[in-house]
């Protein structure tokens, strides 16, 4: 029988009242008093040298306030990567000062080397044509080709790094030569070479920002479309503006969708920051949906080459990778980490390997940055692999439902040390591979796929099962790896008089549903209704301190946090009961919402332990504080392992190339589930931009830095007839051994085990079909590209 | 965008002295146009609404076929000519997505003549005529390339003829992002022969498989084209497909339009 509240139940999501009727306040919606109106002007060559910026014009244009250059900023701080990785030999990658507005050198389509601010929107914008107009700007030849860009010396993104290259990092270095002895040994050796397409993450609401000063206090305020304003407070604080953190509040109201690209700080915060303290005025910026396409930090861009060493029989023996991940023209804020740390990490999956070597060089490129998008890395290891597992099974006529399970761990082998660094706590990869067989169907592939022959298709099964590292993240293991930044998170359970619950919470909602999902937590340990709890995260004004939202991290790390706080809470509840009820703490117990004394009737409901807590007439003074209130920090003492089997089943049209997804089955391990219906949606959302991924998504840069791919007309975004109805399960548990509620985390499962489920779906259906010297074609799976490998 | 100033004429007497002012812009749907000056790549001082003239509306049968007034909706087209011809029905109801049917207009499509619009592959398959403000014109001598038609500065299709081919189909390959054809096909049996109109596939805009017709007018089944072939020479290339991959299409969606039509 499904619950119908607290931990377990599929409660309606509250959040979607105001988001479904129009009653959202995102931050484009604010229109403050006296607000001025910032455009950027951006650079249209990939890289060019600033001659001069002639602003006499503009500035005496109507309404005209202020024009911003990189002048400006040049005594500023500059936007700072987040970890710092080293090089094989042992030196600290290449870490070019990423300024507000470019400085004597523009280095992508997009780059924002001014800023205008006027009464209006619309004079800002003519102002800013006119800024342009008025600009020099000497075009450099482009890099945009990784490997070009490594191989050139005297082409430059960044005049003070020779060869592009941020850094070459092995993993694990120590382990090359054993790795390499291992592969040389392997009787079977299968090599791909593929790209990891690069994304664009296309939020439905385009990133804003508004910057207030006030005159008389000296206080700042940033409002932003953020996943995670404390780390956006710490940046435009500490490193780039010089602002003490406590004069300085960050609000992220609504934000329609991140998906990575709103984990970081953008120089457009500090603009408005900046204009605002100028001019004395709020003032706002909201990005065009070309500026989006342009500006916003992109995903994956990945080009590898996959080794893998195995017997005849299909037993994996080594790995070894080489990928040029693109950084784009600038370190956008997790940018090193994702190749690295999110990346290498993974590249054993869920499968007993005993060397593995990953080696990575980043490389700068005059493109738009490149950082954590849904999956982050993961979805790039797991791409890599579960192809060249595919294409082992093909080379060697091996069935690749029995390969996988000949390499899975088993449930016994746990804790499972990985030899790429990762402590495996928990697992049954076995079970959720035959639940995705059983729901999936497997057994009756064979005659689907007559039926959808004889309609002239073909019919192809892919498998890819996965695994992830999330909950980020451990601080002292990411220190070690090179994290400038802890990772925990924090929350604060308030109390009010009346009984009721406050929750200010680190992790930032965005999509996420935290709204609904935390309340259910909070009233099923605390025994009050749902209705009783209201979250509150946003603001760095109200909430204790945060680390935001990312990485599948808000529940199991942040949760956690919440479940902590709540622990304080019943502990303090404890003596206030103890002391009403005259009776010793240790005599206490708390349950269903009662602190009752064990083996008496005699008992104190939690609404009663409130109000003496805020009424303190019968009370403890004496030893105990009044008031109900705790916060928590909680630091995970591991990463999270969700895993999972996908099971994709398509058919190819052989004549046009076009891939139609009949069927998308998702068994998956999160731990304990919450919201069983938000997990499903998580799902869905995140298969969803997987198949966009593998199918169609696909961001082209040409040879001169021009992104061809600007807008929705070219940049194909997955819609629902692309998508099929999916089958997801999510019963094989494993809870998580190390956090308090033996969560894992679903947010980017789903884009993570996709993408190779589906391409190795279309290469099955190919060579079922008969073309079997298809290998590989690369992502996004594009009708072209079919009709052009099979005719190849 | 630019300011501008807006017009919306009740005639076409009005909308053609409208037109005549300098820096005059002919607006129907605007599903091309206002995109385009959102962009501040069009700045248009003044904008004619064509969509308040009452006769340029509406889908009936008439003299030499199936009448439709230029400021037709698509979802009109869609539902009013599914008895009356039902491939061009289904053609306009495959335009886009519901918003876009709900404001764009066929004399907007025919006017901009983008090579990967939907209707032009119509009216050319069809044999229809385009008639205007001034004068009628063929269908084979309205298409003149990429955006670019007979028409004069200023003058105002107001409807468009179709006769009503014996047995028609229309099969569009979707360019995967926007979605207008990555190349599409409209086959037309009429009593006199067979036409087939292919768009999205060449850099001339759309165009006729002359050599299709020759063999579907002798043998209208899917099969009469098989020892065809179509040069890619011209053909569209870009990064949804080359154009080999475009002449393949032409050729394909040409036999299931043939399969297809009734």
């Amino acid at each position: 029988m499904p619950k119908d509240t607290g931990i377990g139940a599929s409660s309606k999501r509250r959040e979607d009242i105001r988001f479904l009727t129009g009653k959202g306040l995102y931050t484009d919606d604010l229109a403050l008093h006296a607000q001025a109106h910032a455009v950027m002007v951006r650079s249209n060559v990939a890289h060019g040298k600033i001659v001069s910026i002639d602003t006499a014009a503009t500035e005496a244009m109507p309404g005209v306030l202020a024009v911003f250059t990189g002048e400006d900023f040049v005594a500023v701080g500059g936007n700072p990567a987040g970890w710092l990785i080293k090089s094989r030999d042992g030196t600290p990658m290449r870490e070019p000062k990423r300024p507000v507005l470019a400085h004597g050198k523009v280095r992508h389509v997009g780059d924002a080397y001014a800023a205008v601010v006027a009464e209006t929107y619309q004079q800002a914008r003519d102002a800013a044509q006119q800024l342009a107009d008025d600009t020099v700007i000497e075009e450099l030849p482009a890099v945009v080709d990784m490997k070009a860009a490594v191989a050139n010396a005297d082409n430059r993104v960044h005049d003070e790094i020779p060869d592009n290259v941020c850094f070459d990092w092995g993993w694990i270095e120590d382990n090359r030569a054993a790795v390499d002895a291992a592969m040389k040994a392997a009787p079977h050796v299968v090599t791909l070479e593929l790209t990891n397409n690069r994304l664009v993450p296309n939020a439905m609401e385009p990133r804003a920002s508004i910057g207030e000063y006030n005159t008389g206090t000296g206080d700042y305020k940033l409002t932003t479309t953020s996943q995670n304003p404390h780390l956006t407070r710490l940046l435009v604080a500490a490193f780039v503006m010089g602002i003490p953190e406590n004069k300085l509040t960050v609000v992220a109201p609504d934000v329609g969708g991140g998906f990575g690209s709103k984990i970081y700080h953008y120089g457009e915060e500090a603009l408005v920051l900046a204009a605002a303290k100028k001019l004395g005025r709020p003032v706002r910026w909201t990005a065009e949906r070309t500026e989006s396409f342009l500006s916003d930090a992109h995903g994956r861009d990945h080009v590898t080459k996959i080794e893998l060493g195995c017997t005849k029989d299909g037993e994996i023996l080594a790995i070894r990778t080489e990928t040029h991940a693109n950084v784009g023209a600038y370190l956008s804020n997790f940018s090193t980490a994702t190749p690295t740390f999110l990346h290498g990490t993974l590249m054993s999956g869920p499968y007993k390997v005993p060397h593995v070597y990953v080696n990575v060089k980043a490389v700068f490129t005059n493109t738009a940055p490149v950082d954590a998008y849904r999956g982050a890395g993961r979805p790039e290891a797991t791409y890599s692999l579960e192809r060249v597992i595919d294409m082992m099974c093909r080379e060697l006529n091996l069935d690749p439902f029995e390969v996988r399970r000949k390499n899975l761990l088993t449930p016994d082998q746990f804790p499972y040390q990985s030899p790429v660094g990762l402590m495996y706590d928990t697992g049954n990869y076995q079970a959720t591979l035959d639940k995705a067989c059983d729901l999936g169907d497997v057994a009756g592939f064979e005659a689907r796929r007559a039926e959808s022959a004889k309609k002239g298709k073909l019919r192809g099964m892919g498998l890819s099962t996965w695994i992830e590292a999330c909950g980020i993240a451990p601080s002292h293991l990411v220190g070690i790896l090179g994290s400038r930044v802890g990772l925990y998170d924090a929350a604060t359970v308030r109390v009010n008089a009346t009984g009721n619950i406050s929750v200010m919470v680190g992790a930032h909602s965005h999509g996420q549903g935290h709204e609904t999902v935390f309340p259910q937590i909070v009233a099923d340990k605390l025994g009050i209704p749902e209705s009783s709890v209201e979250i509150v995260h946003g603001d760095t004004s109200k909430i204790p301190f945060g680390m935001g939202s990312y990485g599948s991290r808000s529940l199991a790390v942040c949760g956690s946090a919440m479940d902590r706080a709540m622990d304080k809470i019943i502990a303090k509840g404890k003596k206030i009961a103890a002391h009403m009820l005259e009776a010793a703490e240790g005599d206490i117990t708390f349950a269903d919402g009662k602190f009752s004394v064990a083996g008496t009737d005699k008992a104190k409901t939690f609404g009663e332990i409130a109000f003496s807590a805020y009424v303190p007439h019968n009370y403890p003074l004496e030893t105990l504080e009044p008031g109900l209130e705790e916060t928590a920090f909680y630091d995970p003492a591991n990463f999270t392992y969700p895993a999972g089997a996908y099971i994709c089943e398509v058919e190819v049209d052989p004549d046009t190339g076009k891939v139609d997804i009949c069927s998308f089955t998702a068994a998956d391990d999160f731990g304990n589930v919450m919201n069983p219906m938000i997990v499903e949606g998580q799902v869905h959302g995140g298969v969803g931009q997987g198949i966009g991924q593998a199918l169609l998504e696909n961001t082209s840069y040409d040879e001169t830095g021009q992104l061809l791919t600007g807008s929705f007309m070219d940049y194909a975004m997955p819609r629902a007839d692309d998508v099929p109805f999916y089958t997801v399960d999510h019963s094989c548990s494993t809870p998580c051994t190390h956090n308090p509620l033996g969560v894992k985390g679903c947010g980017e499962a789903g884009a993570i085990g996709s993408p190779p489920a589906v391409v190795n779906a279309v290469i099955d259906a190919l060579h079922r079909g008969g073309i079997t010297h298809v290998k590989h074609i690369d992502m996004p799976v594009s009708p072209g590209r079919v009709w052009q490998a099979i005719n190849g | 965008m630019h300011n501008f100033e807006f017009v919306k004429p009740s005639t076409i007497a009005d909308a053609v002295k409208a037109m005549a002012q300098d820096g005059a812009q002919a607006l129907s749907g605007g599903q091309t146009l206002l995109p385009t000056m959102k962009q501040r790549l069009a700045q248009p001082e003044t904008l004619v609404s064509l969509t308040g003239i009452p006769e340029m509306q509406g889908v009936c049968m008439g003299e030499g076929g199936l009448h439709v007034g230029a400021a037709t909706l698509h979802v009109t087209v869609a539902q009013d000519a599914k008895a009356l011809y039902p491939a061009l029905s289904t053609l306009a109801g495959g335009i886009g997505d519901p918003a876009v049917r709900n404001r764009g207009t066929i004399g907007g499509s025919l006017a901009n003549n983008d090579p990967a619009a939907c209707y032009p592959a119509a009216v050319l398959a069809s044999g229809a005529t385009v008639v205007t403000n001034k004068r009628k014109i063929a269908a084979d001598d309205y298409f003149q390339g990429m955006f670019t038609t007979a028409l004069d500065d200023g003058e105002i299709i107001t409807s468009v003829i179709f006769p009503v081919p014996q047995k028609a189909a229309y099969v569009k390959f979707n360019q995967p992002a926007s979605r207008f054809a990555l190349t599409a096909v409209f086959v037309a049996k009429h009593a006199g022969g067979v036409r087939v109109a292919v768009t999205g596939a060449s850099n001339d805009g759309v165009f006729r498989w002359t050599e299709a017709e020759t063999a579907l007018s002798a043998d209208f089944s899917p099969s009469a084209i098989s020892g065809l072939t179509v040069d890619p020479t011209g053909m569209i290339a870009d990064l949804h497909g080359t154009a080999a991959y475009r002449a393949n299409l032409v050729k394909v969606l040409t036999g299931r339009a043939v399969a297809a039509a009734h």
